[in-house]
């Protein structure tokens, strides 16, 4: 029993202080994240965006669709702060209600994307021989095909909508998910807590979730985070080619369209969606890199 | 008599490698009786933790059990489809492993991990598991356990992390407990208390214990029996005190030979094995320990040694045993088949020669 009651006191002496410093993974990164002000900046940029997006979801100054609520082309005014269309629709609104689409792309893309990416790396990267050879060649193939092909053909076959443009989307930009967690896996896989859950006897289904993905989480959330500007890149392009989300859903990219038709006349409705467009992806990006920053420290140069 | 609770026959793990078949295990044979302390010693890559994969089928490609039987409570485990195998590994038989830093989870805490341990198998009631977590931590005298039991792995000390991991494995009292090398990565002081936990748990919950190590003084305080493996063979077996006292296979009689010992004599030179395990793939005929051994014959070098009985419950795979080589080495017959006296390639054989012959003239015990 000495030697048992010996350490305690030592014991406790290094958890308290190491209580004190405790850095938990999370802690850690949140900690990271905060000192990058670019991060801070395009996260609360980010959060806004998505207040506005929720608001417009019940009220947008006016209603997004009506006709001539403001002069045809008119520039912004105190009553129509971003100006009106060449229908007479207000900007501001239809910018709001775009705001919405946009992030709801983007999100639904990215939880797609990572929901696939996960179970196919994972499955691959775990089980590795014939399985592993079929996804990955089948990850190769996709990276193969443009991805504005495959868009452009699923959104004609399947017709065009909200749901298909996500769809059409998530499918052109799933692999590189699924590659990241397939390395991720392999990887962790030969670790020794792995065998030691093998050895005592964890069902494979836990080995993958409860115990190598939490270890990749890190990099599959920053991964993600990428994802989300690409998305929303991708859904306002497909909806200025005019074969995205279809009108009058006010997307971005369509106002943007319409906008570069009446450059001449008025330049803003090319402007400001672009604006919009441009810095929501920035903070995007702008996040991510302080994201991976923080919780992916092997990355860092 | 009383049936062994594991009883392997005969067997044999490959590894199937791009330059060639590595027969890692080769007709292993060898029981554990209930409660029972069993260590399995042996240099690196001589098969031990091979061994103990093969028994919790945890041989991964592009390794493969080829042949034998591993009877556990009377079922041949090799032959149980995987999900009945999942069901055995930590609930009949657990194990424990050398660096238990890298063994737990680093992002799950070591609560959770303990629990998690119980939840595999349906053996401990639901409503108990919480509850029964901490009392396993305290069982492995972590101080403070219900604090700790939140901690994450890398708030725990080297000691104390294997103690959390011996919790894992005693968390659905198994029948039979694995260590492999459970104290390696541990400082000494650490090692003692760890192993007389061990002791201690044996003595309490009465599972069996395989401990596998290299270190000979770990299986001399706490096994009652030892196999030493050569080259993916076992080539002596016997109580261990039997074993300490009079090795009959000059593989193990080399291994005690090279551990210094408080009570021997000053002058007695300490002995290194020359030369290296074989190459496990191209294997030498007869004798696996035939390159390296000062006493072998010429029949070492055609017909490989079966393990037979050589005292009272020891056995050992020798065609000459250290009985005879003891006895023809006072009559002064002992034929000098050193590789430098039969090529003159070795320089340093003669000289080799000699120290074996003084570290052999007296017996190891005193």
């Amino acid at each position: 029993m000495a030697v048992v009651a010996a350490p305690r006191s030592d014991q406790e002496f290094v958890s308290s202080t190491v209580v004190r410093e405790q850095a938990s993974l999370w802690r850690d990164g949140l900690r990271r994240l905060r000192r990058n002000r670019l991060a801070l900046i395009s996260a609360v940029y980010l959060i806004l965006l998505g207040l506005v997006a929720i608001v417009a979801l019940f009220w947008t100054p006016y209603p997004t669709s009506s006709i001539g609520v403001a002069d045809i082309y008119s520039g912004p005014t105190s009553a129509h702060l971003l100006g009106a269309d060449e229908l007479g629709r207000d900007l501001l609104s239809r910018l709001m209600a775009g705001a919405q689409i946009s992030l709801s792309v983007g999100l639904l893309s990215a939880a797609i994307v990572l929901g696939i990416g996960v179970v196919v790396g994972l499955t691959a990267g775990y089980f590795r021989g014939w399985v592993d050879s079929v996804i990955s060649t089948v990850i190769n193939i996709f990276y193969g095909i443009p991805a504005l092909l495959v868009a452009l053909l699923m959104v004609t076959v399947l017709g065009r909508s909200f749901t298909n443009v996500v769809i059409a989307i998530s499918a052109t930009v799933w692999m590189d998910v699924a590659r990241l967690v397939r390395g991720q896996a392999l990887s962790l896989r030969e670790r020794e807590f792995v065998e030691a859950a093998r050895a005592s006897g964890a069902r494979t289904g836990k080995i993958l979730f409860g115990h190598i993905l939490p270890n990749a989480l890190g990099p599959i959330i920053v991964a993600v985070t990428f994802v989300i500007p690409s998305a929303i890149l991708f859904e306002a392009f497909l909806s200025y080619l005019g074969v995205g989300i279809p009108p009058p859903t006010p997307t971005w990219g369509a106002i943007a369209s319409e906008g570069v038709q009446a450059l001449r006349l008025a330049p803003h409705i090319l402007l400001f969606p672009s604006i919009a467009l441009s810095v929501t992806l920035l903070a995007f990006n702008f996040l991510g890199d302080g994201l991976r920053d923080a919780f992916d420290p092997r990355q860092k140069r | 008599m009383i049936q062994p609770i594991l009883d392997v026959r005969d067997l044999s793990t490959h590894f199937f490698t791009d330059d060639g078949e590595v027969k890692a295990v080769r007709g292993v044979s060898f029981n554990v009786l209930p409660g029972e302390t069993v260590g399995i010693v042996g240099e690196s890559g001589c098969g031990k933790s091979v061994t103990a994969m093969s028994v919790l089928g945890l041989v991964q490609r592009p390794g493969k059990v080829v042949n034998g039987e591993i009877m556990f409570k009377g079922e041949d485990l090799l032959k149980l489809d995987p999900e009945e195998l999942r069901n055995i590994r930590g609930r009949d038989i657990a194990m424990i492993f050398q660096d238990p830093l890298s063994s737990l989870n680093p992002v799950l805490r070591i609560g959770f991990q303990i629990e998690e341990a119980m939840r595999a198998h349906d053996k401990i009631p639901k409503e108990e598991v919480a509850h029964r977590g901490v009392e396993l931590l305290k069982q492995v005298r972590v101080p403070d356990a219900e604090h700790r039991f939140k901690d994450y792995p890398h708030q725990f000390s080297g000691g104390m992390r294997q103690r959390a991991m011996i919790a894992m494995g005693l968390a659905n009292v198994p029948d039979l407990l694995i260590a492999d090398e459970p104290t390696t990565a541990l400082d000494v002081t650490v090692q003692a208390q760890i192993l007389e936990l061990l002791r201690d748990l044996n003595d309490e919950t009465g599972a069996a214990i395989i401990l596998i190590t290299h270190n000979l003084g770990i299986v001399a305080g706490l096994c009652r029996r030892v196999l030493v493996m050569y080259a993916g063979e076992i080539v002596e077996e016997g109580p261990v005190e039997q074993i300490f006292e009079s090795p009959q296979h000059p593989y193990t009689w080399s291994l005690l030979r090279s551990v210094p010992r408080i009570d021997s004599n000053r002058s007695q030179r300490l002995l290194s094995i020359e030369g290296l395990p074989p190459d496990l793939i191209d294997l030498p005929t007869g004798c696996k320990f035939n390159p390296r051994c000062p006493f072998r014959v010429e029949r070492c070098f055609t017909d490989a040694p079966v393990i037979e009985d050589v005292a009272v419950a020891q056995k050992a795979a020798c065609w000459v045993t250290m009985k005879r080589a003891y006895a023809e080495m006072n009559a002064g017959t002992i034929e000098d088949t050193s590789p430098g006296a039969a090529s003159g390639v070795h320089p340093h054989g003669r000289r080799r020669e000699a120290d074996v012959m003084a570290a052999a003239a007296e017996p190891i015990s005193d």
